[in-house]
């Protein structure tokens, strides 16, 4: 399948790569991004009066938890629904449903994270128009899904305290872009032995001003300041 | 990794902007390429070597200008080149973080050789 493809030095000068001389030159200065964009802005403008959160980790570091236990407390009073992408099965979606929130499930197949597309998809299944909160969990990948806006107002980084401290070191982009960083798993923060100063300072390095909760989806601690942040980004939102 | 969406995405572009042009063949693809775009050139050529048979770029060649990251410091008003892999960008002169990030995160269809 692949044949090689004749390059000339890759990663040159920052002028600019050679043009052959006498070669006819178009210009096109568009992202390779243009379409996902422009799919994403009008799942934007559809979700004007809800607030769209875009939760992204690795596999396992809690975004299921976090949502069934953000979707108990919130359903008092706020209607929240999700979105829940996984590269196969739909057991995430179901769990959420049984904490109470409608949700939609995405099955990328190969696809290791979701494009604006498959959100424009799958919210044809909800009544965006009653929704207050919708949280999108993106597939558990911490490098693919930070290049693909989805059209969401908060992208949320989590890190568990299995992972090790230096995640945010390794994996920049996606905490860099982050409006929130989650640090979950504090229940057994001590006995994975997870050094908190250091996390703390690798994601103030990576992403200077970026609010941290550190919280238990398990027992509930930390949950307060977190749900605090999602209902005040709301009442931002609508002014 | 995601590079051969990318691929698909950067030969639609291309062939849509040399059709424009009345063009019948890509000679080269010219794209640039961010330090903190999570994209790595050399996935993307292997990607486009997988994708560009039967289209205008069939033949093409693929040349990646990469650029480097950029920050803005606020306290000294100036702009630096980060000086690690690792996308953190701390003020060489004050050593202050930054989340200002002004270049870096680039994935461009530049221009194209056409004929
Ligand atoms: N101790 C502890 N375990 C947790 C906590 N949150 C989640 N877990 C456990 O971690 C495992 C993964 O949690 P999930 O919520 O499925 O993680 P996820 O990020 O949604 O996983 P993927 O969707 O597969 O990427 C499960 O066994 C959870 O019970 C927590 O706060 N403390
Ligand atoms: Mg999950
Ligand atoms: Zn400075």
């Amino acid at each position: 399948m692949a044949d090689p493809v004749a390059t000339r030095d890759v990663r040159v000068s920052p002028h600019g790569t050679a043009v052959t001389p006498g070669a006819r030159v178009v210009q096109v200065q568009k992202s390779l991004m243009t379409h996902n964009d422009g799919v994403a802005a009008a799942n934007r403008a559809a979700f004007e009066g809800c607030l769209v959160l875009n939760i992204v980790s690795s596999p396992g570091s809690g975004k299921t938890a976090l949502l069934e236990r953000s979707v108990r407390e919130l359903a008092g009073d706020l209607r929240v629904a999700v979105v829940v992408g996984d590269l196969e099965t739909d057991n995430d979606a179901i769990r959420i449903h049984a904490a109470g929130a409608p949700s939609v499930q995405i099955v990328t197949g190969t696809v290791c994270h979701l494009e604006a597309e498959m959100v424009a998809r799958a919210v044809d299944q909800l009544d965006l128009a009653g929704l207050d909160v919708l949280v999108i969990e993106n597939v558990g990948n911490l490098v693919c899904p930070a290049s693909w806006d989805l059209g969401e107002d908060l992208r949320v980084t989590l890190l568990s305290t299995t992972e090790g401290e230096d995640k945010p070191l390794k994996y920049p982009r996606i905490f860099k872009d982050a409006d929130a960083v989650v640090i979950n798993k504090v229940d057994i923060a001590e006995a994975v032995g997870f050094d908190r100063e250091r996390a703390l300072d690798a994601v103030a390095k990576v992403s200077p001003g970026t609010p941290v909760f550190e919280l238990s989806a398990r027992t509930g601690e930390g949950m307060d300041a977190w749900l605090a942040f999602v209902r005040e980004r709301l009442a931002a939102k609508r002014g | 990794m995601h590079e051969f969406g990318l691929v698909i995405s950067m030969i639609d572009l291309a062939e849509e902007a040399a059709r424009k042009e009345g063009a019948d063949v890509i000679e080269a693809i010219h794209v640039e390429i961010g330090a903190l775009s999570g994209v790595v050139p050399e996935a993307l050529e292997f990607a486009f070597g997988g994708a560009r048979a039967g289209t205008m770029a069939a033949t093409a060649r693929l040349e990646v200008t990469y650029i480097p990251a950029i920050a803005y410091c606020a306290t000294c008003q100036s702009e630096f080149e980060l000086d690690n892999r690792f996308g953190i960008a701390m003020c060489p002169t004050c050593d202050t973080p930054s989340a200002d990030l002004r270049q870096g995160r680039e994935m461009h269809v530049s221009h194209l050789e056409v004929a």
